[in-house]
């Protein structure tokens, strides 16, 4: 039998008339990097406060390391390290001191789990005297991942802890993930960001309070059920609006410097470039792609709807 | 893109901001051209933000030259202001009035008269397709919609440049696109597009991108440009031989 580390089984929440989120279920196994993927008002922060005893489910049961939400909120509080989306450090205390608080209210000691934390916090101890609120981004991100860690939780929330970072920090910010998660602690994340889908083991892609799909990146990549191509054209800005127009459609959204063109059937080049041509496009570019977490996203997002 | 770059918008020449001594913009110097679509990229704490801020007549800088649609940021700061539209990264749309409560409210401090308001309201309310929404308090609208009226207004009173600072974020990918289309829109419509992004994917809808190191800006070209430059498949390639660079 598998060991899961978290269970949601038909839990829902709203907030007055608003249903924050509808009858989500999800299993998270132990030591797995588990990613809640969607933008803002898809249910991903009132997930991690159910999970982490912050707020209660209005139906549905939930359990963290087999304890549940509601009755052993005390349990799940000892073992759980979250970080927070809003940067909730105290910004009047320095670095070593939010640290060393953290450390304290959990009964531990900086020293006693510093191996956890070492390769994190190095890069922001020479700032250790600086108040927290005069961190920079990147730097406030790693002392709240730090304090997170400090009483060695086997469970990490992560809400949206790359939201407005650049793309650089983003990328060590996962390398640190892919770290910890060699040390044997579950981690959940969200994020906006549909790239960092595909560095998670297993994603819930989710939209207004309800997941739309869950699987591994890969699996979810291969359920998309059209052919998808990458065309490039001399008039990119009216590329989409064209493509839509030929027939057999079915999306045609821009990805950086092309276009993803979905439709019903294979197409030949001949054809696709005979159409463009005779709208008055030239340098036409066309060829078969696969699509990513993104292409998948939107596909199911309009099902939705 | 009809992108004039006979006629400079704006004109930054040795633009430094201390903070003590800590150098937040060290010689920035650049042009944008009436029209364009300009990506303004750089790491968190590369400095990004400061320099909008004096751009916008926001905060003065220690020393440097900066002229934004012929006006000084020094001494015609009024002017720099009546002349551009701001849309910030947190929202900021008052949450408690209603669509057109806003409208109204952000048209006046413009000084538009009650006609033009009432006469461009409709329309903007007609293309965004929420005339039915137009008593809605901003609070209950979803993030996309908010995002979109935020712009909108932005540009609401016709200014020559609107700076956008990093408007999609954790917005979901379609109206991430959408979201495109109007700044596209905007750009055609003679409007300078100044904008902020994380999303390296955008950087490539940009007609020229700049990114800043470490309070300098160390490329400035066009997204094809700079591909070719940095040998780079695409923009978050060169944004990362840039950035891991300092």
């Amino acid at each position: 039998m598998e060991v899961f580390s978290i269970i949601a089984d038909q839990i829902s929440k709203s907030y007055g008339d608003v249903k924050a989120i509808e009858n989500i279920s999800f299993s998270v196994k132990k030591d797995e990097l588990y990613g809640l993927i969607g933008p803002d008002g898809s249910g991903k922060t009132t997930i991690f406060r159910i999970l982490t005893t912050l707020l209660l489910p209005k139906a549905g049961k939930a359990t963290v390391e087999g304890f549940d939400v509601v009755k052993d909120f005390k349990e799940i509080r000892k073992i759980s390290g979250y970080m927070p989306g809003r940067f909730s450090l105290y910004h009047d205390l320095s670095v070593e001191e939010n640290l060393q608080f953290y450390a304290t209210i959990f009964c531990t000691t900086i020293q006693e789990n510093y191996d956890l934390i070492k390769d994190i916090y190095v890069q922001i101890e020479p700032f250790k005297n600086r108040k927290a609120g005069k961190l920079s981004g990147g730097m406030k991100q790693k002392l709240a991942l730090s304090c997170a860690l400090i009483h060695k939780p086997k469970v990490l929330f992560l809400d949206e802890p790359t939201t407005g970072v650049d793309a650089v920090s983003r990328k060590e910010f996962w390398e640190m993930l892919k770290n910890l998660q060699q040390k044997g602690i579950t981690i959940i994340v969200s994020t906006p960001y549909m790239d960092e889908a595909a560095l998670c083991d297993k994603v819930a892609l989710m939209q207004k309070g309800k997941i739309l799909s869950i699987d591994t990146p890969e699996k979810i990549v291969q359920q998309y059920e059209y052919p998808l191509y990458q065309v490039t054209s001399d008039n990119m800005y009216e590329l989409p609006g064209i493509l839509n127009n030929f027939s057999g459609s079915i999306s045609a959204h821009r990805f950086g410097d092309s276009i993803h063109f979905a439709t019903r059937q294979e197409i030949k080049h001949d054809d696709i470039h005979e159409f463009l041509a005779d709208k008055g496009h030239q340098q036409i570019e066309f060829k078969k792609i696969t699509p990513d977490i993104e292409d998948c996203f939107m596909a199911l997002m309009k099902n939705e709807n | 893109m009809k992108t004039n770059s006979e006629n400079i918008i704006i004109k930054v020449q040795d633009l430094v901001k201390k903070f003590g001594d800590f150098v937040a913009n060290d010689h920035l110097t650049f042009d944008v051209y009436e029209g364009e679509i300009f990506g303004f990229l750089g790491a968190n704490g590369a400095g990004k933000t400061t320099a909008i801020r004096i751009l916008c007549g926001l905060s003065a800088p220690t020393s440097g030259d900066v002229e934004i649609a012929g006006y000084n940021v020094y001494k015609q700061t009024e002017k720099v202001k009546k002349n551009i539209g701001y849309m910030s990264q947190k929202f900021s749309l008052y949450e408690n009035l209603t669509i057109k409560e806003n409208i109204r409210f952000f048209a006046g401090i413009y000084g538009l008269s009650g006609k033009v308001i009432k006469d461009r309201m409709n329309e903007l309310l007609k293309s965004l397709q929420i005339t039915h929404l137009k008593d809605t308090l901003i609070s209950s609208l979803p993030l996309g919609w908010k995002q979109k009226l935020a712009f909108s207004i932005a540009i609401f009173h016709k200014p020559k440049i609107v700076f956008l600072d990093e408007p999609t974020g954790g917005v979901d990918p379609i109206t991430r696109r959408q979201f495109w289309d109007m700044i596209y829109e905007t750009a055609r419509s003679g409007i300078t597009v100044f904008v902020t992004t994380h999303y390296m994917d955008e950087a490539e809808y940009c007609d020229r991108v700049s990114i800043m190191v470490d309070g300098r800006i160390d490329a400035l070209d066009t997204p094809a440009e700079l591909k070719k430059i940095f040998n780079a498949k695409n923009m978050d390639e060169v944004f990362l031989k840039l950035a891991r660079s300092s």
